[in-house]
């Protein structure tokens, strides 16, 4: 059934790119071989192939066939159809063939892919592709991965600019709300995916983390039913719900010799500790005490604070608790 | 959507994506004077048999009005294929918006990462070119990458590594909170999950290691060539970072509500409700003094269930830690 209907789809494909008139749905049907004689499950079938056609982005086009009457036709217009041309030096071509390698997610690698077939069918440019590996290997290879399984329905959502809803479960809370959102767009930040747009209950711009979806992702409105305001910056919005606060408190610290690597990469000053052989003082800065008493108790019997006050007690609180 | 798996078994394939490949298949061989079966299974990731099964298809099309013709003319011999008539289908689809959308961001992650040198916004613009309208939703996926500490760590390693050079790093231990010094033989730069990555030749572990870019404390490249031995295999980084071994240690934690947000940044092999909002996660570790240490920082909010060495590591880790208070 498949291969008739493969068959069936691509001459309809070849008859519609050779006609400049459009053709009416009687005229494919005396063409091409393979539809029923009935006229009820002919159009059931033509209607189904159009669909698919549309799926896989065929330009097709309807009009009126003929100017007597009002029968509607259709055609694809080469323009259209056909990939423009496209001519790749050789360092552009080792180039698209890192950046196809880059999607590690079902969704859009098949994509990825798909699109790279298109550009060697258009060009002899990306033949030596595959001899470009030692170029390649000295260039950085980024990967992108989709872990979270709301990524493909989001990134539809996004593409086709649909409305959506889903259960979503907020970082530090137990109870999942119902959302509903009209996607702007999606973002990956420090290796997380994100989706950023309007929360229709709350009136205004908000920004989910994927992972934290809870169950399936429901489309809730035709295609092109979504705004995307001018200006508006999914990266920002993200960044700024993901943004550190200034840090503009000291803390001064006591820690030993060899440890807290990193915490003296920051510090503002590190000397030795009088009285204390075998342990430093060092002066960091820090935004939040709570925030920063969970990264200190980390260290255990290697660091201790000194001042200020209420991040030394948040720490000692930490270490309390780890007792019992 | 789907992927096209390379070099896996045949499956089955709808009549959509039949005929998308058909589409670029047809063009792929008109536009050559002359394609080997082998290379063009291997180019669209499907076997010699499939892809005489497609050619086949393009072949039996046939139209009955105006008049009855055949529109695709081709033929295969001696493990060449040539197609001398392929009319309207002579040239590729244009890109679809998944398509188009999935080359353009990968390209400007390229370009955000500081690959591709000068080809890559050269090719940015001529596919935007190409795709037309097609690329528009690629704007609304946006990828942002974490830069090093160090500024010049990435380019320095670049050089590095396409001069072919030995490289010495300070290099920064979380886990142990350890700083170690080492000697690397580069292999390639990588972002995986949004950092950057050296994976190379460690010649103290005397195997292959990823190094994060922003532990890199310090880089030297050294006067002395990088040999990589042949049993080098790179890591499959695509399935994750994290791959737990049968070896590792089983730990058991409980979570308090407050702190049931840490199971998404752990890497849990099973996360179980224990009511009230309470998780229980299990997870494994090489070495476990990185869990002792985020123990820490949870304080009365995480409880080692099992093993009972790593719960008294941690209460005795605390108990130490409070005598220097006293």
């Amino acid at each position: 059934m498949s291969k008739r209907r493969t068959e069936r789809l691509l001459s309809i494909v070849v008859l519609l790119l050779s006609s400049r008139r459009y053709l009416t749905a009687e005229q494919i049907r005396n063409a091409v071989i393979g539809y029923p004689e009935q006229d009820e499950p002919f159009k059931r079938m033509f209607e189904r192939d159009k669909e698919e056609l549309r799926d896989l982005g065929i330009p097709l086009e309807t009009g009126r066939a003929n100017p007597v009457d009002d029968e509607i036709g259709y055609r694809i217009r080469r323009q259209d159809y056909q990939l423009p041309e496209i001519h790749l030096e050789p360092d552009e071509a080792a180039v698209l063939g890192i950046a196809s390698r880059v999607w590690q997610s079902a969704e859009l690698a098949g994509a990825a892919a798909g699109a790279l077939l298109k550009l060697k069918a258009a060009s002899l440019d990306l033949d030596d592709g595959d001899d470009g590996a030692a170029t390649r290997s000295r260039g950085i290879q980024p990967r992108l991965t989709t872990q979270e399984p709301a990524f493909g329905l989001l990134w539809e959502a996004v593409r086709d600019r649909r409305p959506v809803t889903f259960d979503y479960l907020a970082g530090g809370r137990s109870n999942v709300t119902k959302r509903t959102l009209e996607p702007w767009g999606v973002v990956n930040f420090r290796g997380r995916w994100y989706v950023a747009g309007h929360d229709r209950a709350r009136d205004a711009p908000r920004v989910f983390r994927m992972s934290r979806i809870t169950g399936p992702v429901r489309l809730a409105g035709p295609p092109g039913s979504v705004t995307v305001p001018e200006g508006a910056d999914v990266r920002e919005l993200v960044k700024d719900w993901d943004r550190t606060p200034a840090r503009d408190r000291t803390a001064v610290l006591r820690v030993r010799e060899h440890a807290g690597v990193i915490l003296r990469q920051w510090a503002r000053e590190t000397v030795a500790e009088d009285g204390h052989p075998g342990w430093d003082r060092v002066t960091v800065s820090f935004a939040d005490a709570g925030w920063y008493a969970d990264y200190l108790a980390e260290f255990g019997p290697d660091l201790v604070v000194i001042d200020p006050p209420d991040l030394r007690e948040a720490v000692i609180r930490r270490l309390k608790g780890s007792l019992t | 959507m789907s992927g096209t798996g390379r070099g896996q078994a045949p499956r089955i394939v709808t009549s959509a994506e039949r005929l998308r490949r058909l589409l670029a298949l047809v063009p792929y061989v008109a536009a050559r004077r002359a394609v080997g079966l082998a290379e063009a299974a291997e180019t669209f990731g499907m076997t010699e048999r499939e892809l005489i099964d497609d050619l086949n298809l393009a072949w039996c099309v046939e139209l009955k009005a105006p008049e009855p013709y055949c529109p695709i003319d081709l033929s295969y011999e001696d493990g060449e294929i040539t197609i001398s008539q392929a009319e309207s289908i002579a040239r590729p689809l244009r890109l679809a918006a998944d398509e188009a959308s999935a080359l353009l961001v990968a390209l400007r992650m390229l370009a955000e990462a500081g690959g591709g040198g000068s080809a890559v916004a050269r090719v940015i613009a001529k596919i935007e070119a190409a795709a037309g309208a097609a690329g528009a939703a690629s704007s609304q996926v946006r990828v942002q990458i974490e830069s090093p500490n160090v500024p010049g760590v990435s380019a320095t390693l670049a050089t590095a590594l396409s001069a072919g050079k030995r490289v010495h790093l300070r290099y920064y231990v979380p886990p142990r909170d350890e700083e170690t010094e080492r000697d690397v033989d580069p292999m390639r730069l990588l972002v995986v999950e949004g950092r950057h990555y050296l994976e190379g030749w460690c010649r103290r572990a005397e195997g292959v290691r990823l190094f994060r870019l922003d532990r890199v404390l310090a880089v030297d490249v050294l006067d002395l060539p990088a040999q990589v031995p042949e049993e080098a295999e790179p890591k499959d980084v695509d399935a994750g970072l994290f791959r737990p071994s049968e070896s590792d240690v089983r730990v058991e934690l409980d979570l308090a509500p407050d702190a049931r947000w840490v199971a998404e940044s752990l890497p849990c092999e099973s996360v179980t409700e224990l009511g009230e909002g309470r998780l229980r996660v299990v997870l494994r570790a090489a070495d476990t003094s990185w869990v002792r240490r985020r123990v820490l920082r949870l304080g009365e909010d995480a409880r080692v269930a099992s093993p009972a060495t790593l719960a008294a590591e941690v209460r005795e880790a605390a108990a130490a830690a409070l005598a220097n208070y006293e």
